[in-house]
């Protein structure tokens, strides 16, 4: 890595004063699981790098009647033994329980799992995030299994997050930022497909920074994540589905359906949810709903396994929302 | 001559008994110390430029920037301009810094320009070879094709495949190595297996005489085969160490150059056709393979084929080597035996399918074709018995429900005869006891079974016993490789061992009034044999010496071992799995394993190792794959993130049955390292088979081909 200035702000207001407007000016550095292997990989070369562990009002996870809210600091372990989460997200439990090492548990926030870059093999070989090569994609002529089966632009990474997801199920917003203010974002619009190669994969400028997540109460809305992972210990899914579900007696009331891990950005299934309205939840509904879901994918050349690894997700996730797994 | 035979298995104290390894818990507290760990006083740090092209021939090397960075201490440059580099990650330089982050920014400051060449680097489809492929000549016995056409033959025709796979030493290949250029003299402390050759190995390199390197080693964290050489960066490392003035330099490879250039297993993949009588006698094998063991072609052992059942009537071998713009392939953990034994048990599980005979029936009718047929059948009679073969083996793919269950089997064999090795055994007057030996401990118990030999030899408890070994100042002895070392330092230490107690004997036969062929040792006395009454303590004994202490050197003759060690054993694996047929994910419920091997020093140490060999078959059968890009030239998952391998909650149970019995106990001691993780990806490969009711040609048995098995989608591979 290269030498870099470290700065550790204790304020808020001080930390977005040390930060820049280009990405390679300075780095926002929370628990720096993902930072810090960028930055050895020469993929983030930032002049400076601001630590934002020291500032309290980011931290905790807490719970009001408006909802929960999860500070930039609170850490994967943090909100995976909140009581308040446990109770009413399981589908956040679950994302968390994912990411099955103790110690990235225990340095990683939630929040970084929002801004994390992808983990595609040929971005972090140094050939880009688009993986371009003489106009061609490396991905789509090379090794693709663990890529994109939902890519309409040239991105064909999939989002690293799995709490985004969740989150999107759950109608979560970030609240961002920046010296001249702050703004909120729905979850489901922080993440973008990116173009070019100096794009973010979020709706996030170099000079902000993610302060909270807010997620609305649960209101006995059933929620639950399910995730396809090889190994029983730490390893990347190959698909997670979140879902979320009110009901009207034994049946769907609403519904909603969010993919993870198969595109580059968590993939909203809108017309799956809404075709289990007024359904009860079984094998059958279940099993149709997560065929609709993947209705739309294009697998690459390699990777058309994840078609059904995606559609078995959405499926468990919504025996397990039901309380049939 | 003494006689060096080992007490009869009913009078072992020491030996044979289940003792716990004695560096463990140093280990486990974190108290031991490897090499990557050592830290002589004034160290500085050095790290490699590695080509980023698969082929390229190097136009220029400027250093010039690098040597005016901040920390600089000395460069080297392997790859002058005009070499060629033939696969990403070739050594270009070494650079050294005072500190490890100076050595990487000096590293990133030498510019060297490429003329990038042509590459090949994926060999799984031998058509796009061409050229490369190397082919090693038909061999032909009996008439292949007349069994296949004969009347009633059962034939089957189908492709199988494994890819490259590499150690994955959690330690990394590297030394410290520092060269006192005014006295021509080197401290070394290098990764190895081989620590008395090693040195020597390192000053060939650098046209200096063995004797000027000193070589030393107390653990290593991990080998499987790869650490035998000093290696380029062993010799560079020695060279910035002269040019920084003597200083000791620290150079470690990175996991994404260990993986890539410190060794990797040959793939194999290939087209096989077998037959057999309707009654399930094999009689045909014809197969055609083809693997890569990087850019000088290591090579893969066909004539092996079929595995184990090499004697079948009517066989044809064809074979090729593909050069590939990659890393040299290095001897990993028995090496060429994984990969056959699973083109052949693979093969002989989907005829018998075929046959719609219980695969274990199938093997069994045919163990005529191997060389124990005996040891075989009761190995898998054992195994069966403890997976509960009868009672759970179903008929291929007829397991039902959304997970399926499926159980497989696996023959496999290895050598294992003990090495060369010299041992040095010193009684000192005051009863203490020292063994110095010029070999290694790999973490396999080797401190641990030289220290129940000798304990066992001189009749003393094993604290009595101090064991000095890791260094190349001691009596030399063989590298660990090829299951060699426990039948090796075993003959050596017990022989030294023998020769310095006989000495005792002699000097204290006077006082006990007795020849002294007459006497013992045991229970730290030296007794008239049985007569416990007329002894000495052992310490009294040693006293007798006056001032002069006892010293032996005695050796073990791989040719002539005298009965203390032999080679060739057999073992039977059995698997039973769970796959889940929506997902792909294969869970192993549990994996038994019967091994023959000679005398057991000791049963602990040796379960542990065919639980360790189990573990890297599974990894290996699950997970292990190395990615290789054509278009960039690159392994794409050179790290610990996509090069998977298992873990606790992935291996499931495991059950090793030591075949321990007074005919095997004969025979003497054998390795165990290798033979232990032949079976296992084969038996796993053939459960799952078994389970749902399709082969999954190539492996590993990840989500991706075990779905593309059942779907049917599997890419031909040529
Ligand atoms: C081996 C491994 C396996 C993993 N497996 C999974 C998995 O299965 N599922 C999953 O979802 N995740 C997984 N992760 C990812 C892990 O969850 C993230 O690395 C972690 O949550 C990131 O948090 P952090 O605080 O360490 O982020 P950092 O590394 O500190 O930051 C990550 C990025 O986010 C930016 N950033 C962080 N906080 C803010 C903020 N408040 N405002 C603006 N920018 C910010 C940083 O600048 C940086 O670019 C895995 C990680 C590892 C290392
Ligand atoms: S081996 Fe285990 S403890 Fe050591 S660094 Fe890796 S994850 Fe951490």
């Amino acid at each position: 890595m290269n030498a870099f200035e470290y700065a550790s702000p204790a304020t808020l207001k001080e930390a977005l004063g040390l930060l820049g407007n280009s990405w390679s000016d300075a780095a926002v550095l929370a628990g720096g699981t993902d930072l810090l292997s960028l930055m050895k990989d020469h993929i983030a070369e930032p002049k400076r790098v601001v630590n934002i562990k020291g500032i309290k009002e980011l931290g905790g996870i807490t719970k009001s009647g408006g909802g929960l809210r999860i500070g930039a600091n609170a850490t994967v372990d943090e909100l995976m033994e909140s009581a308040a989460v446990r109770a009413e997200y399981p589908s956040l439990v679950a994302a968390a329980r994912g990411i099955d090492s103790p110690q990235v548990r225990n340095m990683g926030t939630v929040v970084g799992d929002l801004c994390q870059r992808p983990r595609c093999w040929y971005y972090r070989n140094g050939f880009g995030l688009l993986a371009m090569k003489g106009g061609k994609s490396l991905v789509e002529s090379g090794q693709n299994e663990f890529h994109s089966i939902f890519s309409s632009g040239p991105a064909k990474f999939v989002s690293a997050s799995s709490f985004g997801p969740a989150l999107i199920a759950l109608g979560a917003k970030v609240k961002i930022a920046s010296a001249s203010g702050s703004r909120e974002v729905a979850v489901a619009d922080f993440f973008k497909a990116p173009t070019g190669d100096g794009d973010r994969e979020i709706d996030l400028k170099p000079n902000e920074i993610v302060t909270e997540i807010v997620v609305p109460a649960a209101k006995g809305a059933k929620n639950a994540t399910y995730e396809v992972r090889n190994k029983e210990g730490l390893d990347w899914p190959l698909a997670t589905a979140s879902v979320v579900l009110t009901m009207k007696g034994a049946n769907v009331a609403t519904a909603k359906i969010v993919l993870g891990h198969v595109g580059p950005t968590p993939v909203v299934a809108a017309d799956a949810a809404s075709s289990l309205a007024g359904k009860a939840i079984n094998e059958e509904t279940a099993t149709a709903a997560g065929k609709a879901a993947v209705a739309g994918a294009k697998p690459l050349s390699d990777n058309g396994y994840k078609v059904q690894l995606a559609a078995v997700a959405v499926k468990r996730a919504l025996l397990a929302a039901a309380g049939k797994a | 001559m003494p006689n060096y035979s080992y007490p009869p298995m009913e009078q072992r104290r020491v030996m044979g008994k289940r003792i716990t390894r004695l560096d463990g818990m140093e280990k486990a507290a974190g108290k031991a110390k490897y090499n990557s760990d050592v830290r002589p006083k004034g160290t500085i740090h050095a790290v490699g430029v590695f080509s980023p092209h698969a082929h390229a021939r190097v136009k220029s090397v400027d250093t010039s920037a690098a040597q005016q960075a901040p920390g600089f201490a000395a460069v080297s440059v392997v790859a002058a301009p005009g070499a060629e580099v033939n696969w990403a990650g070739q050594e270009i330089a070494f650079v050294a810094a005072q500190t490890e982050e100076q050595a990487r920014d000096c590293a990133r400051l030498i510019k060297v320009e490429y003329e990038a060449l042509p590459h090949l680097v994926r060999e799984e489809n031998l058509a796009k070879a061409g050229s490369r492929g190397k082919p090693a000549g038909e061999q032909v016995t009996g008439d292949p094709e007349a069994a296949f056409s004969a009347a009633g033959a059962v034939t089957h025709e189908a492709e199988y495949g494994i890819p490259v796979i590499t150690h994955c030493c959690l330690e990394p290949h590297g030394q410290i190595v520092a060269w006192d250029g005014a006295a021509n003299k080197i401290e070394y402390w290098p990764s190895t297996q081989a620590i008395s050759a090693v040195g020597g190995d390192l000053a060939k390199q650098l046209e200096l005489p063995a004797t000027q390197v000193h070589s030393h080693q107390d653990h290593i964290g991990g080998g499987f085969g790869s650490k035998f050489q000093s290696d380029l960066w062993g010799a560079h490392a020695a060279k910035l160490s002269k040019m920084a003035g003597g200083k000791p330099v620290k150079l470690y490879l990175e996991r994404r150059e260990e993986l890539t250039i410190a060794g990797v297993r040959p793939s194999v993949f290939g087209k096989v056709k077998l037959s057999a009588s309707a009654s399930g006698e094999m009689t045909g094998w014809d197969s055609t393979t083809w693997m890569t063991g990087g850019f000088a072609g290591g090579g893969l052992n066909a004539d092996l084929l079929p595995y184990v059942f090499r004697n079948v009537a009517n066989r044809r071998i064809n074979h090729t080597a593909v050069s590939t713009n990659n890393g040299a392939s290095r001897a990993w953990r028995a090496p060429n035996h994984p990969q056959v034994c699973y083109i052949t048990c693979a093969a002989m599980e989907d005829l018998a399918a075929k046959l719609k005979m219980d695969p274990m029936e199938f093997f069994l009718k045919n163990l005529d074709k191997t060389p124990r047929a005996d040891t075989y059948k009761a190995q898998i009679l054992k195994a069966a018995e403890m997976i509960a073969w009868k009672q759970n083996w179903k008929p291929r793919g007829s397991s039902t429900g959304t997970v399926k269950r499926g159980l497989g089997l696996a023959l496999g064999t290895w050598g294992g005869a003990g090495h060369a090795s010299r041992c040095r055994t010193t009684i000192n007057p005051d009863g203490s006891v020292l063994i110095e030996i010029g070999s290694q401990d790999l973490g396999t118990g080797t401190r641990t079974i030289i220290t129940q030999v000798v304990a066992e030899t001189l009749g003393l408890p094993m604290g009595g016993i101090t064991l000095k070994l890791g260094d190349n100042n001691y009596p030399a002895s063989g590298a660990s490789g090829g299951s060699t070392t426990v039948g090796g330092v075993s003959a050596s230490s017990r022989k030294a061992s023998v020769d310095a107690l006989d000495k005792l004997f002699a000097a204290v036969a006077p006082a006990l009034g007795v020849p002294a062929d007459q006497l013992e040792a045991v229970d730290s006395k030296i007794q008239v044999k049985g007569n416990a009454a007329k002894s000495m303590t052992w310490k009294a004994a040693c006293a007798k010496l006056g001032v002069s202490a006892i010293i032996a050197e005695n050796a073990n003759d791989p040719r002539n071992p005298g009965g203390l060690t032999t080679g060739g054993v057999g073992g039977c694996q059995m698997a039973d799995v769970s796959v889940d047929t929506e997902t792909g994910i294969v869970k192993i419920n549990k994996v038994v394993a019967v091994q023959d091997v000679g005398l057991v020093i000791n049963p602990k140490t040796s379960d542990s190792q065919v639980y360790g060999g189990v573990i890297m078959g599974i990894c290996a059968a699950l997970m292990e794959e190395r990615v290789m890009d054509e278009m960039t030239g690159r392994f794409l998952n050179a790290d610990m993130e996509f090069y998977k391998l298992a873990g606790a909650g992935d291996i499931g149970e495991i059950e090793v049955h030591m075949d321990i019995t007074p005919d095997h106990d004969k025979r003497g001691v054998i390795g165990i390292g290798e033979p232990a993780t032949v079976p296992t990806i084969a038996c796993i490969a053939n459960a799952v088979a078994n389970a749902i009711g399709v082969r999954v040609p190539v492996l590993p048995l990840t989500p991706k081909n075990v779905l593309n098995a059942l779907h049917n989608t599997t890419r031909r591979l040529a």
